[in-house]
């Protein structure tokens, strides 16, 4: 199962890298979020996917899975989104004032002009 | 009471949610922060002294053992660096005062300035791996607000760039969190280090070590710095001198606790990525810095050159060197806070940031000028100033470990930075008079100048008193070298 899951961590990592390296900001951000879910499904992962219950005590249930990283990635997740709910609004920002949305044509560094 | 170690986070982030609700009040949030700031540096003050007489103080958050809560751990290291930061954080506050404007000031310029105190001080004082992420992104996140603010061209084209970045280096640093937690089991960083030392730091350990440099590297510019000249030159220079401060040194304060109380175990894998980082980023930081002619560049590559140096003293790694490294570091964050706010001062008292618009400074502003000249000195290392025995000490520390190499690499930058430095002076303060900026120049934000006059008066005097200092330094190295130290502190009954 561990496998699987590494499998598809692997995808997510390779997608949102290939999404960021594109020109458009749009597609960055996506790859932001594509990259986020990919670490996200992997810090699930490496605490290891053995059977139990959910960590709920009233379960009674002999076995419990590890609570620790669903607390990490819960704010993990919060956090990315914040940041993400940033970026979103910080693109259109960018847009509204450049009028573009393709980060090869911004001028890189104005005041190395010299 | 231990308690103490919580205020260097409560202090700044009670004061910056009270702030949100006196939008308007301009003068009320001047008042509310300055008082917030003096506080701090009173606070920061105490902690020192009670850690110098009693330890390693700790706190355990909530009334939970060690390893299960997360823990506060306030070692002589982390004391100094909250108290550097909190100094540095008062200096910049008085110096927006006079410089942020109105404009700024109405949208939460002071509770993002505070937010990013308490990221930068539970950061220095977390004694838990994912504690320090979420430290790291609180600090992130107001430093992009900060960066931002103000909504110029330029400031959102860097902004991106900071941004993406940042998320993307925060995503390697949970990636970095969830395989040290499947090789190991556990995030606090003292139980870290006792599981490392049972398993015995290999195979895929030293991958994670060397995951968490390229996490750390990034966020502290060290090699990994092409982000950092184009996104620190965006911000007004109050926000620059708080980043140039503050930020990368956050990053390099990681670096030098993970590979001395977790990742200490297998020198000979991490030391040469160590070693090849530090000379690079010396090398092309110095560089940098001298072939730039606007101050904003030249600042920055100036803040790239010190992290590689710090860096080797981390390397060296002897007792020395590591004081040195310590003493090094407290000195840069103050004298960078100083620097950038003197630049800021230069451009606002030439109005434009290019030397070549520049010239005869020294008629009209005699102070700002000698202030300039001593700092660049200090900068550099001139014996009586600050500079001077951080970089005795890790150069000597070099040569006892017989690298030649990167020593005279690291002397090599010093000259590097005391040639941009003096170009600055030189052009702006004693070139020609440029007619252009007679006309644009007014005078300086008096504010600004009390702050500047402030951190300059302990850059000297920090070098003058250095015996007393390194008395501070010297305890903060001990447990830096001596990780039980740390471990027995934190996990004590």
């Amino acid at each position: 199962m561990e496998l699987i899951l590494c499998v598809a961590v692997g995808i997510l990592f390779s997608v949102g890298v290939y999404l960021i390296l594109s020109k458009s900001l749009l597609k960055i951000i996506l790859g932001t979020s594509l990259l986020t879910h990919g670490v996200h499904l992997l810090v699930m992962t490496m605490a290891g996917l053995k059977r139990g219950a959910s960590p709920i005590l009233g379960d009674n249930s002999g076995s419990y899975v590890d609570p620790l990283p669903q607390a990490l990635i819960l704010t993990s997740i919060v956090i990315s989104f914040g940041i993400t709910a940033f970026f979103f609004v910080l693109a259109y920002r960018t847009n509204q004032t450049t009028g573009t949305e393709v980060t090869d044509d911004r001028e890189g560094g104005e005041a190395a002009n010299e | 009471m231990n308690n103490l170690l919580v205020f260097p986070v409560l202090l700044p982030l009670v004061t910056a949610v009270i702030l949100f609700f006196f939008k308007e009040k301009i003068k009320l949030q001047r008042i509310l922060s300055l008082i917030s700031s003096l506080l701090s540096v009173l606070t920061a003050l105490v902690l020192t002294g009670r850690i110098h007489s009693e330890g390693i103080l700790t706190l355990n958050l909530g009334g939970w053992q060690a390893p299960y809560g997360i823990v506060f751990v306030g070692d002589m290291f982390s004391a100094l660096l909250v108290l550097a930061a909190s100094v540095v954080g008062l200096a910049v506050l008085i110096y927006s005062f006079g410089s942020i404007g109105g404009e700024r000031e109405r949208y939460h310029y002071y509770s993002f300035f505070l937010f990013l105190l308490v990221g930068v001080n539970g950061s220095f004082l977390t004694g838990d791996i994912f504690n320090l992420f979420v430290f790291f992104e609180v600090m992130l996140m107001s430093s992009y607000a900060l960066l931002s603010l103000g909504g110029t061209k330029l400031q959102l084209r860097e902004t991106v760039k900071y941004l993406l970045i940042n998320i993307v280096s925060s995503t390697l640093f949970v990636a970095a969190v969830a395989y040290l937690y499947a090789s190991v089991g556990t995030l606090n960083m003292a139980h870290l280090s006792m599981r490392v030392a049972e398993l015995g730091q290999g195979g895929v350990l030293n991958v994670i070590a060397i995951l968490f440099l390229i996490v750390f590297g990034l966020k502290a510019g060290l090699f990994l710095f092409f982000w950092l000249p184009g996104s620190y030159s965006a911000p007004p220079s109050a926000v620059r001198a708080l980043f140039g401060a503050l930020l990368t040194k956050v990053g390099v304060y990681s670096i030098i606790r993970i590979f001395t109380l977790i990742f200490y175990h297998d020198p000979g894998t991490t030391r040469p990525w160590l070693m090849f980082m530090a000379a690079a980023t010396m090398i092309l930081g110095g560089l940098g810095a001298v072939a730039y002619k606007d101050i904003p560049r030249i600042l920055n590559y100036n803040v790239i050159v010190s992290v590689g140096f710090v860096t080797f003293g981390l390397v060296a790694a002897t007792g020395d060197a590591i004081n040195g490294a310590v003493f090094y570091l407290l000195h840069d964050i103050v004298a960078k806070g100083l620097l950038f706010i003197l630049g800021g001062l230069i451009i606002s008292a030439s109005g434009t940031d290019r030397l070549k618009d520049m010239g005869g400074l020294i008629q009209r502003y005699p102070l700002l000028g000698w202030m300039f000249f001593i700092l660049a000195l200090a900068l550099v290392g001139i014996p009586p100033l600050s500079g001077f025995p951080g970089k005795l000490l890790l150069i000597r520390g070099g040569l006892e470990e017989g690298m030649i190499g990167l020593s005279l690499i690291g002397v090599g930058s010093s000259l590097l930075v005391l040639y941009s430095l003096i170009k600055i002076f030189r052009i702006g303060f004693w070139g020609d008079p440029q007619e252009k900026q007679i006309q644009k120049s007014g005078a300086l934000p008096r504010a600004g100048m009390a702050g500047a006059a402030g951190l300059l008066l302990i850059v000297i005097l920090a070098g003058i008193c250095s015996e007393y200092v390194y008395s501070f330094v010297s305890q903060a190295g001990e447990v830096l070298a001596n990780p039980e130290l740390y471990i027995e502190a934190v996990m004590k009954e």
